[in-house]
């Protein structure tokens, strides 16, 4: 009978201590369910937008190499770098740096020895601001099989161009083509013809001097 | 290299320096990808920034799409559906933040023109009968106090030149479209005659300029800029040499 009454208590005492297990357990959940919360409230403050921190890509630099051609002094490679401003969807500012060699006139190649200029009257270095225009914006196929993204472009500038030793001034007027290879890479083909007033060979006249390049650029 | 190549290569690098110091975004290195909320019944994307690429996907009302850069004004989202193509600001107009908040575009109209910070530009015109190019960057401490530095070229028929010069502009209407300005500054002028004239020495002279001019908001970023300065050059000869320097030409401002 005693061992009776005394499991009956023990019993008691277990299913009490299990109750308030329980209780505690649950009130635990709820704890743990308070301190969720403020990582909510977190959450929703940084949910404003602000446009100024998105990742801009409106600077273009790259590299380019090709042939220019110097009225009278033939032609000869020509290189240089390249810097873009895109300020709008159809308008950009551009900027190039190049440096070519001027060769023999024929008068010098046909004379034998007699030499117009030194050699470093015969390095030419010029660069140019010019103002582009995205003219004709889109896709272009080649066949069915491949299309490309691009663009043709128009340029006109201003700039200078050292010229047998001496700095003149420079108008340039040119078309290119600028395929979007990747979303930050774009490849070139530029025509440009590079006008000067020049007195090199006596009377002073206006110089056409065309080049023909190619190039990548690096949209950051 | 030669004096005249060194000067380029330092020309462009103070070029690229600008470039870089206009672009604050540079400095973040971690990429700021917002999530925004389709508000408009579509939102066309294109295949590349620009008006020219076909649409080839649309993103309907209620949809998340996440903004990963932007070229001018177009923005490169991704939808939940892992497609990614451009869309217009006048489309991204019509988006909301994940709060259902309108969003600040930002455009750049001619109240920024006003507050302007940096101002990066190129003119040319004459320089007492010579050619001249010149590219300046200005800082504007107020909106009616500038600090410019500028580099150029005069180009004449018998000599060529180089000017450096550091200058402050007063504009005193800031807030108008055509905004007129006075300056005066500082600076020299290098003279090289050319190689088919009787060689003479090359001569390095102070300047000295005073002059007005206006700053013409067209749109966007871009600035019209039309000057007139009388310079002074401090000649190593017994006179002065007063200069008439007339010049147009575009700038960008951020």
């Amino acid at each position: 009978m005693e061992s009776g009454i005394f499991s009956l208590f023990l019993k008691a005492a277990i299913a009490v201590t299990l109750a308030a297990a329980c209780l505690s357990g649950a009130q635990a959940a709820e704890d743990g369910g308070l301190e969720l919360e403020p990582l909510v409230v977190r959450e929703v403050e940084r949910r404003e937008v602000d446009v100024d921190r998105i990742d801009t890509e409106d600077f273009e630099v790259g590299i380019y190499g090709g042939v220019m051609n110097f009225e009278d002094f033939g032609s000869d490679r020509s290189y240089g770098v390249r810097a873009a401003y895109h300020v709008t969807e159809d308008f950009f500012i551009e900027g190039t740096f190049g440096e070519s060699e001027l060769g023999q006139t024929s008068f010098e190649a046909l004379s034998g020895g007699a030499q117009l200029l030194t050699d470093s009257e015969r390095e030419v270095t010029y660069y140019d601001v010019s103002l582009g225009w995205n003219v004709l914006p889109g896709e272009s196929f080649i066949w069915n099989r491949w299309s490309f993204k691009g663009s043709l472009y128009l340029l006109a500038g201003a700039g200078s161009t050292k010229f047998g030793g001496d700095d003149v001034f420079t108008v340039n007027a040119g078309v290119g083509y600028r395929f979007i290879a990747k979303d930050w890479l774009a490849l070139h083909v530029t025509v440009r013809d590079h006008l000067f007033e020049s007195d090199l060979l006596g009377e002073s006249e206006t110089k056409h001097n065309v080049e023909l390049v190619g190039g990548f650029t690096i949209f950051f | 290299m030669n004096k005249h190549k060194v000067h380029a290569w330092k020309q462009l690098m103070a070029f690229l320096l600008a470039a870089l110091a206009a672009m604050p975004s540079w400095a973040l290195f971690e990429k700021y990808q917002p999530t925004v909320v389709v508000d408009d019944p579509y939102i066309e994307m294109h295949t590349a920034p620009g008006r020219g690429y076909p649409v080839f996907y649309v993103a309907g009302r209620g949809e998340e799409v996440t903004v990963l850069k932007r070229q001018t004004d177009w923005f490169k989202v991704r939808t939940d559906r892992g497609k990614e193509g451009w869309v217009k600001l006048a489309q991204m107009r019509q988006t909301l933040d994940l709060d259902g908040g309108e969003i600040d575009w930002k455009e750049v109209d001619f109240e920024d023109f006003s507050n302007r910070r940096w101002q990066l530009g190129m003119s040319g015109g004459d320089f007492d009968g010579a050619r001249t190019l010149t590219a300046y960057i200005g800082y504007a401490l107020t909106p009616n106090i500038t600090l410019q530095l500028e580099g150029g070229e005069v180009l004449g028929d018998f000599s060529d030149g180089e000017t450096a010069a550091a200058s402050i502009l007063m504009f005193p209407f800031p807030e108008w479209r055509i905004s007129p300005y006075f300056t005066i500054g500082t600076g020299f002028i290098r003279t090289q005659p050319h190689t088919t004239i009787v060689q003479t020495e090359d001569r390095d002279d102070e300047i000295a300029h005073a002059g007005i001019g206006a700053d013409v908001y067209l749109s966007d970023r871009f600035v019209l800029r039309m000057e007139y300065k009388r310079h002074t050059v401090l000649t190593s000869r017994d006179d002065n040499q007063e200069v008439n320097q007339w010049k147009a030409g575009f700038s960008v401002f951020f």
